[in-house]
């Protein structure tokens, strides 16, 4: 049964984070009876259980729903997600690619945020057509007159006819589904023309393998055609095809205009990745659609088994999540400190962090993760250049001429109070402004340029905590500058600890190598002798503390006989010491790790 | 074996307790004796203790001398109905300065109660009020003049080190002070500072300053050195005495044998198990009066769970575990269990192995906690 193709809406729904994009999309089931009450659970469409715990949307499972418009026709309507954070822009774009419209969410109180605009304006570089919906009008603090003008001053798009909406109640959600019909345009694309289809996303189900997410731009696609991936060049037997509603639901084929899913027994997401487009193998389209990347990790960190015995269980979770996440990238790698264990590459710091966790909630898995680190270049007296992630494989400095670092231009937008405040914060973090910018009467939109490895640390969380949460911040990669950087070494008990190492930028090096000592000083247990913990830059020692020894540690009397309570506590403090890494003679906490990250904030 | 009875009650509490101990008046001890008898009677038909074999007898508290005379007749009265009083080697009573008069001390000789502990803790009144001691330090010397003059020979005093803003020479007058006396049995426990006390508290609100890590370890080793010096053998981590004056029923402890505890929060160790009383007042009498014993919490030990007890419990004795002991008990040498852990404490220096005994060495004693993890 062909789709008619005028009768086709495919949008997605751009929202800053906490802004009511889960909760509206819900609201757009319920109502078109995609979904039955009874079924509903809150945001049916957040699949992680991280997702729906921290109530943040990394992405949303695509949806179609069927909507009988006001002018008697009945639509289908395909909703594809934007994941709300800046890690994931390329997978936004990719899932702008595959619309002809958007829902633009914005907080009838907060108004935009950074991440919203970044958004719009990849969207507007697809030429969407952009539908501004303003939710939560039931709040009382709701000033939907200022968020319009909001839109109109700092997108320029025209806010007159935007759809108020409370996606709690219910309010406006009708006019939603009526202006989607009407406002946005049905895909083209010929159904008979040489299949060319756009993978938005994908991931890996046990049974059949990865299930595609695609947009059909041209020609049709159905089970048991050969398939060809144009970037990989994989090719596949197509096992099924069809749409969702929200679960999959089987259908013949999929022709131009639609979007549904593909499954053709792929084995790994990364002979599948996203932006790449599929063809027919037997006759396959001479272009593939523009845009295709590959993503590449911008951050790296060290993930090592507490225990060194899971290192097995470690690569085989690695291996499990690397089939759902072609842009997790992650090699062996050795240190010293900490044993066997793996580099692992991220899009940004929020990857970094669902996979952390993902880890150690869905594979029980105790994991010591080192501090971040991005990609250094060096540029070495010899004249190669070295491309370095891991601070502890850093040269020697007698063989480096010059080493560059990355920079981001970063958008931050703020609540004018606390202007003052961010620009103190993007100075501290080696910032260059570039500009100002009023948003309405009452927020401002910062300009600045940074290098990339100071806002892996903390900067978000600095960002937020100083401007009590109001603060929200876009960033793109720049390139590479020129840093006056050195590599920090941080020698305990004589030793240096490679997990410890890092990279610093010279003037900044003693202040940082203070407050890191200071914390381990906190963190490592007494022992039977003197530990010295020193940071050093090359051979020269910048700063120094000791962990005095432990002179007394005896069980007070046992009262009465009480054993047993003697012998848990025992119990308690050796578990406690097994969950140490043992550095020479010098146990070290896992906490201890981590103290790169945090160090330096606390004093302020 | 061993039998231990406890009385929850005192005159006032101190700043450091962190027990359910309950003032004292009449009525509620009186009850309280009831339930005891009931717990005494109950175990006592499940054959928890028998009459012929208890070898000592140790009444702790709180404080059991706040009993008023007919209560403290009464107490004995049950055990004298229970157990062979006069075949009991070694009888304790514990109590404070301010509750001992020569009438009371009588009854207590009377029962065949031959040792008794008194509270001291510390001779300066500023000290005794930061530890908010119902006594002073003239209590103590009246209170020893009564139980010499009564005539007990084997008389234990309690001392503690470690207090906030405590001197190391207010900590060598205390220790002075008591040797003068010349009790035969001296313990001196170093103060630690417990969760839901009203001296933590003070200590955390920044009212008292707690003493210094590296000054208690000076006043342990003062204490060491001091009463050696004046003939007592230190023979525990903390508790020191008179040649043959050791405390038998402690000793039972570390030697990780029976013993039977009754009363409110008494813990037991019999065949294997190891037993612990409720420490709800209400809760224990209420239960025995039905007739069902208060228990708490039931542990069946594991082979490893004694072996491991064994070894920490015996480590504190000076001398040590005895090897043939353990492997008569256990049927396999201790340093066959932990050969790589007592590999690593032998090459630390923290233990030494002496003919039968495996000991801490003076390294090792006063971290005796790193050793013992090494064991559980």
């Amino acid at each position: 049964m062909a789709v008619d193709q005028l009768k086709i809406r495919n949008f997605c729904i751009i929202a800053h984070i906490d802004h009511g994009k889960s909760t509206l999309a819900d609201r757009l089931l319920e109502y078109t009876g995609a979904i039955d009450k009874r079924e509903m659970e809150d945001q049916v469409l957040d699949t992680m259980e991280l997702e729906k715990e921290r109530g943040i949307t990394i992405k949303l499972q695509p949806v179609k729903l069927e909507y009988k418009a006001s002018d008697g026709n009945t639509y289908l309507l395909n909703i594809i997600d934007t994941p709300g954070h800046v890690d994931f822009t390329y997978e936004v774009s990719r899932s702008l690619a595959a619309c002809e419209g958007a829902l633009l969410v914005v907080d009838a109180s907060q108004g935009i945020e950074a991440q919203t605009l970044a958004n719009v304006y990849l969207a507007l570089e697809h030429d969407l057509e952009i539908i501004p919906v303003i939710n939560k009008i039931d709040l009382p603090s709701a000033d939907p007159e200022r968020i319009k003008r909001e839109i109109e001053e700092t997108i320029g798009l025209d806010a007159e006819d935007a759809i108020l909406v409370s996606a709690k109640t219910g309010q406006g959600v009708p006019e939603v589904l009526e202006q989607i019909v009407k406002k946005i345009p049905p895909p083209k694309g010929d159904a008979s023309a040489l299949l060319k289809a756009l993978i938005f996303d994908s991931y890996y189900d046990p049974y059949k393998g990865v299930i595609a997410y695609a947009r059909i731009f041209e020609g049709t696609i159905k089970k048991g055609m050969k398939i060809k991936m144009m970037a990989t060049g994989s090719e596949f037997e197509v096992d099924e095809v069809g749409v969702f509603k929200p679960k999959l639901f089987e259908t013949e084929s999929l022709t131009a205009g639609e979007v549904g899913f593909i499954a053709a027994g792929i084995k790994n997401v990364k002979e599948c990745r996203v932006g790449d487009t599929i063809t027919d193998a037997e006759n396959p389209a001479e272009e593939p659609l523009p845009g295709y990347k590959k993503a590449v990790p911008v951050v790296f960190c060290g993930l090592y088994p507490v225990d060194n015995a899971d290192y097995d269980d470690l690569r085989d979770a690695l291996d499990k999540l690397s089939l759902n996440d072609a842009s997790l990238v992650y090699e062996p790698e050795t240190s010293e400190a900490l044993g066997f264990g793996f580099r692992c590459g991220f899009l940004g710091l929020l990857h970094m962090e669902i996979i952390q966790e993902r880890l150690e909630r869905e594979y029980n898995l105790s994991i010591i993760t080192t501090a971040p680190s991005v990609v250094y270049h060096v540029y070495t007296t010899a004249g190669d250049v070295v491309k370095v992630e891991n601070p502890s494989k850093m040269p020697p400095p007698g063989k480096i001429d010059h080493l560059e670092e990355p920079f981001v231009k970063a958008t931050i937008m703020v609540p004018k109070d606390f202007v003052g405040s961010i620009m103190e914060l993007c100075q501290e973090r080696r910032g260059v402004f570039k500009n100002m910018e009023y948003v309405g009467i009452s927020r401002v939109m910062l300009t600045y340029e940074l290098p990339l490895s100071e806002i892996v640390f903390d900067f978000f969380d600095q960002l937020k905590s100083r401007t009590k949460g109001y603060a929200s911040f876009d960033y793109e990669m720049i390139g590479y500058r020129e840093s006056k950087l050195v590599k920090m070494d941080i020698l305990v008990h004589g030793e240096t600890v490679d997990a410890l190492s890092c990279i610093v930028h010279r003037d900044k090096a003693y202040y940082h190598g203070r407050a890191l000592i200071a914390k381990l000083k906190e963190l490592i247990p007494r022992h039977q002798f003197e530990i010295p913990i020193q940071a050093a830059i090359g051979n020269k020692v910048i700063a120094r503390e000791t962990v005095r020894a432990l002179r007394k540690d005896v069980l007070a009397k046992c009262y009465g006989g009480d054993v047993t309570r003697k012998r848990k506590l025992l119990e308690k403090q050796k578990e406690g010491k097994k969950r140490m890494k043992q550095l020479g003679r010098v146990e070290m906490p896992q906490e201890a790790f981590m103290a790169v990250l945090n160090v330096g904030e606390k004093q302020k | 074996m061993s039998l231990y009875i406890h009385i929850p009650f005192c005159i006032s509490k101190c700043s450091y307790c962190s027990f359910t101990s309950f003032k004292y008046d009449f009525l509620s001890a009186e009850k309280y004796l009831k339930a005891l008898e009931l717990e005494i009677c109950i175990r006592f038909f499940e054959k928890t203790f028998k009459k012929q074999k208890v070898n000592t007898i140790f009444v702790g508290g709180g404080t059991p001398t706040v009993l008023d005379d007919e209560l403290i007749k009464k107490l004995f009265l049950i055990l004298d109905e229970y157990f062979y009083l006069n075949d009991v080697s070694e009888f304790t009573v514990e109590s404070n300065p301010n509750t001992l008069s020569k009438q009371k001390l009588k009854i207590l000789k009377d029962f065949g109660v031959n040792r008794l502990s008194i509270g001291v803790q510390a001779c300066q009144r500023r000290l005794l009020e930061i530890l908010q001691r119902a006594h002073d330090y003239e209590h103590v010397i009246h209170s020893f003049e009564l139980v010499r003059g009564v005539g007990f020979d084997n008389v234990n005093v309690d001392l503690i080190f470690g207090i906030p803003t405590q001197t190391l020479e207010e900590w060598e007058q205390s220790l002075k002070n008591i040797i003068d006396l010349q009790p035969e049995h001296i313990a001196c426990y170093n103060l630690q500072l417990e969760e839901g006390t009203v001296l933590l508290e003070r200590v955390r609100k920044g009212e008292l300053e707690s003493c210094h890590e590296e000054l208690e370890l000076k006043m342990y080793n003062r204490a060491i050195e001091m009463l050696v010096k004046e003939g007592y053998v230190h023979y525990e981590i903390s508790n020191f005495s008179k040649p043959s004056y050791e405390c038998k029923h402690n000793l039972c402890y570390w030697y990780n044998d029976d013993y039977a505890g009754v009363g409110l929060a008494a813990h037991s160790h019999v065949c294997g198990e190891r037993l612990s009383n409720t420490d709800d007042l209400k809760l224990y009498v209420e239960k025995l009066m039905k007739g069902t014993l208060p228990l708490q919490e039931r542990i069946l030990l594991s082979k490893q769970d004694m072996m491991s007890e064994t070894v920490f419990m015996g480590l504190r004795l000076i001398n040590g575990v005895n090897l043939k002991n353990f492997y008569d008990k256990f049927n396999i040498n201790l340093t066959d269990v932990w050969p790589d852990q007592l590999d690593k404490l032998l090459s630390e220096g923290l233990v030494k192995i002496s003919g039968d005994y495996l000991r801490l060495t003076k390294k090792g004693l006063p971290i005796a906690n790193v050793v013992f993890r090494e064991f559980v």
